[in-house]
């Protein structure tokens, strides 16, 4: 085991706190005061809410009014789903069909599952191209004239495999059927170019703990004409769609976190693009057998690019990804195979097998993904030990017959 | 030495692994998840890999300090363990699962990975006692599980520990209570894990179907009665037979006859037998020169009887018991032993045992 601090290289599932986020939080920790109150102590956490949600809103290019604050990416996803689901079908029972891409992250998919099970929905599985990529003409051929349509969703950027879609694209074809858009832009946010009211989509789901911000805090961003069913029943807090006592540290931390992650993406985009391409290309120099899965590293599309700048997600055949990340691990570096379930039982990532691979080749895969703090002495760490650690991963097998 | 430690969740492997950490190993907690569609909780003192079971197993790897994984062997077990099993019972022999694990996934498919990925060991928290090289009884007989080891090999033995074979369970609840494991007062798991709710007879019904045949009397030829498959039995049955005889003497289980699906049971007279045949046997040392005197236990809670072991014309072994004992079942392992009071009697090997003539 290595003794000196890990090197990280798993900012997509979650990366450092930013320095100002922290100094924000602490700062308003020590204050009493429940935004909903009448008096001082209330007004003045109503205040900080408030400039928190305006400010969030301007970084992300939405009103402040379709800032709804919430539990985090996995609530907001579930609240965007089930509630325009449930909502346009009360309003025209015909509308049972969601469209949504087998490459979601489990929180969509889930939710369009658990509807189908639970409730009544048909769901409509977009094909998605090698890269993961959803494109817009299988997107108008699975909406159909849209009258059956209750909402489609597909994510901005993927969780594993970093892939961009074109959702002005998406969201352009869907209004054209009369179809809200939902999409998931928890890895797309402070990763590439996210403006709300550009992309034309109907809700938004974003985290702040992808960003630097705390874990526990997030935001469905909501068209002002959208219409979304409660799945939390209360105070009515969030425009009478999301219920609870805001969390303003944590709301602070999420708007402190978002505004500096919007702010210095160019930078850090570069940045991470070029310490990802050295990392790529150090793997693929050293060891024999490895396929970047996902887009090429300089795919566009739209007006930016077409891969998360921090994403290296690779298969190395004949290596299984669970016996890589225990070596790296024990060598002080870490990352992940994917996706794994709630038991830590490695499963294919689903990601995967939704873009054509095979199971051995989602099973040998794993993610590297850098953020804000990662360095070219973390890309040199991974690079010493990768050829070593591959080969012994190879000699174990693959462990399934 | 960099250990591997197999950590079920129970109170038993937890302890094992904290004694090898203590031991100043560099050691890595495992969990194998052996069932396809695993309960999220335990149900009653069966079962060992539910989700909760694994996430105890990660709460004393987390107080260790230890990293830990979750190796996925289902699909090894399924075909390994419990088809096997399965295929056993249907040819009419009575496996023991437990010791088929151990075999062919614990010290087979998790050895041989922990070695290929760089580790020197595997350690589980079986009681029993293992120094140089020479596998013995458990100090706590009542837990001791030698018999279920009995299987391995020298090469298996030579990167297996057990820290806990010198030790009661009693003590072992106490270490894992003084660290403040939340499992020290956990339950022990007993039975088959793959049969949750301990019934063998509709386990095995659901696999293999109606397999109707006669229950025959041994002293008369008559069918004295129908079952529904020859797998809800075992030799040396003696309760649930569903035939009533005449005479009201207790009946035995003698022989099960898998291809006519003949289930023969006899009087108490005619339950023991005074010499048992094995397959080819296994031994954890380098093999013994036969014939040699030792003890054999014929089943995995059973007494251990003095015995004579010679050379079987077919490979395998025969055994003369110096008592006459009942059921002895066809499938399951005649383990011998060295008697040795001081320190611990000495497993030498097993072999399968096969039906008489």
């Amino acid at each position: 085991m290595s003794n000196s601090d890990p090197v990280y290289l798993d900012h997509a599932a979650t990366t450092p706190v930013l320095p100002e986020v922290l100094a924000a939080m602490t700062e308003q920790l020590g204050r009493v005061g429940n935004a909903s109150s009448l008096h001082a102590s209330g007004r003045a956490a109503r205040r900080v809410a408030e400039q928190s949600r305006e400010r969030l809103a301007e970084a992300l290019g939405a009103r402040p009014s379709e800032v709804l604050f919430t539990g985090g990416g996995t609530e907001s996803d579930n609240l965007a789903v089930k509630g325009l689901f449930w909502a346009r079908r009360d309003a025209d029972s015909r509308r049972r069909r969601i469209v949504v891409s087998p490459a979601e992250h489990h929180a969509v998919l889930d939710s369009v599952e658990w509807l189908a099970k639970h409730d009544g929905a048909d769901l409509t599985w977009l094909p998605v191209e090698s890269s993961g990529r959803v494109l817009p003409e299988a997107f108008a051929d699975a909406l159909g004239d849209g009258q059956d349509v209750a909402v489609a969703s597909v994510m901005w950027a993927n969780n594993e495999i970093g892939t961009v879609s074109d959702i002005a694209a998406l969201a352009e074809l869907a209004h054209a059927v009369g179809v809200p858009l939902h999409t998931d832009a928890v890895q797309a946010v402070g990763q590439v170019p996210v403006d709300f009211a550009a992309s034309g989509a109907d809700a938004l789901t974003m985290t702040g703990h992808k960003l630097g911000g705390p874990m526990g805090a997030g935001a469905l961003l909501l068209r002002r004409d959208a219409e979304c069913t409660p799945l939390l029943h209360g105070g009515g807090q969030e425009r009478d769609v999301r219920s609870g006592t805001l969390d303003v540290t944590a709301i602070v931390g999420l708007a402190v976190a978002t505004v500096t992650a919007v702010a210095s993406r160019e930078e850090r985009a570069a940045r991470l693009a070029d310490l990802r391409g050295r990392l790529v290309a150090g793997i693929v120099d050293q060891v024999p057998g490895v396929q970047l899965n996902g887009a090429t590293l300089d795919d566009r599309i739209g007006q930016g690019p077409g891969r998360l700048p921090g994403n290296a997600h690779l298969s190395f055949s004949g290596a299984e990804g669970d016996a890589l990340l225990m070596l790296l691990d024990a060598r002080g570096i870490e990352c992940s195979t994917g996706s794994a379930c709630s038991a830590g039982v490695a499963r294919p990532s689903h990601v995967l097998l939704a873009v054509g691979a095979d199971t051995d080749r989602a099973r040998s895969s794993l993610r590297f993904t850098l953020g804000h703090t990662s360095t070219d002495a973390d890309v040199d760490a991974l690079l010493e030990v990768i050829a070593p650690v591959v080969e012994r991963a190879r000699r174990a097998g693959s462990g399934h017959r | 030495m960099r250990l591997l430690a197999a950590m079920s969740g129970g109170v038993d492997s937890a302890v094992a692994a904290a004694l090898a950490v203590d031991a100043g190993h560099d050691v890595t907690g495992v969990h194998l998840a052996l069932s396809p569609d695993r309960q999220t909780l335990r149900s009653g003192a069966r079962g060992c890999c539910s989700v909760e079971d694994a996430h105890d197993a990660r709460r004393v790897a987390d107080e260790l300090g230890i990293p830990f994984y979750v190796w996925d062997l289902a699909e090894r077990f399924a075909d390994d363990v419990v088809d096997d099993f399965v295929a056993e019972y249907a040819a009419g022999r009575t496996p023991n699962p437990c010791l088929r694990c151990n075999e062919r996934i614990k010290f087979s498919a998790v050895l041989d990975r922990a070695v290929a990925l760089g580790f020197d060991a595997v350690v589980t928290g079986h009681h029993a006692r293992l120094a140089d090289g020479e596998l013995r009884r458990s100090v706590d007989a009542a837990k001791d599980q030698s018999y279920v080891l009995a299987v391995l090999t020298a090469g298996q033995l030579a990167a297996a520990m057990f820290p806990l074979g010198s030790m009661t369970k009693e003590r072992v609840r106490a270490i894992a209570a003084e660290r403040g494991f939340a499992v020290a007062a956990k339950p022990d798991s007993h039975d088959i894990c793959f049969i949750p709710d301990g019934d063998t007879r509709g386990f095995l019904a659901r696999r293999l179907g109606s397999m109707p045949g006669p229950v025959v009397d041994a002293t008369t030829g008559a069918t004295v009665g129908e079952h529904d498959g020859t797998y809800g039995f075992t030799v040396g049955q003696r309760r649930g037979l569903g035939v009533a005889v005449g005479d009201q003497r207790p009946r035995y289980v003698l022989g099960i006859e898998p291809v006519s699906r003949t289930v023969t049971i006899g009087t108490a007279d005619l339950a023991g037998v005074a010499e048992v045949r094995t397959r080819a046997a296994t031994w954890t040392g380098s093999a013994p020169e036969l014939p040699f005197v030792a003890e054999v236990q014929l089943r995995a809670h059973s007494a251990p009887v003095a015995c004579e072991v010679s050379a079987a014309a077919d490979g395998g072994l025969c055994i003369v018991l110096a008592e006459e004992q009942r059921g002895v079942a066809p499938g399951q392992s005649a383990v011998l032993y060295l008697p040795d009071a001081e320190r611990g009697d000495r497993v030498l090997g097993q072999g399968t045992v096969v039906p008489l003539g």
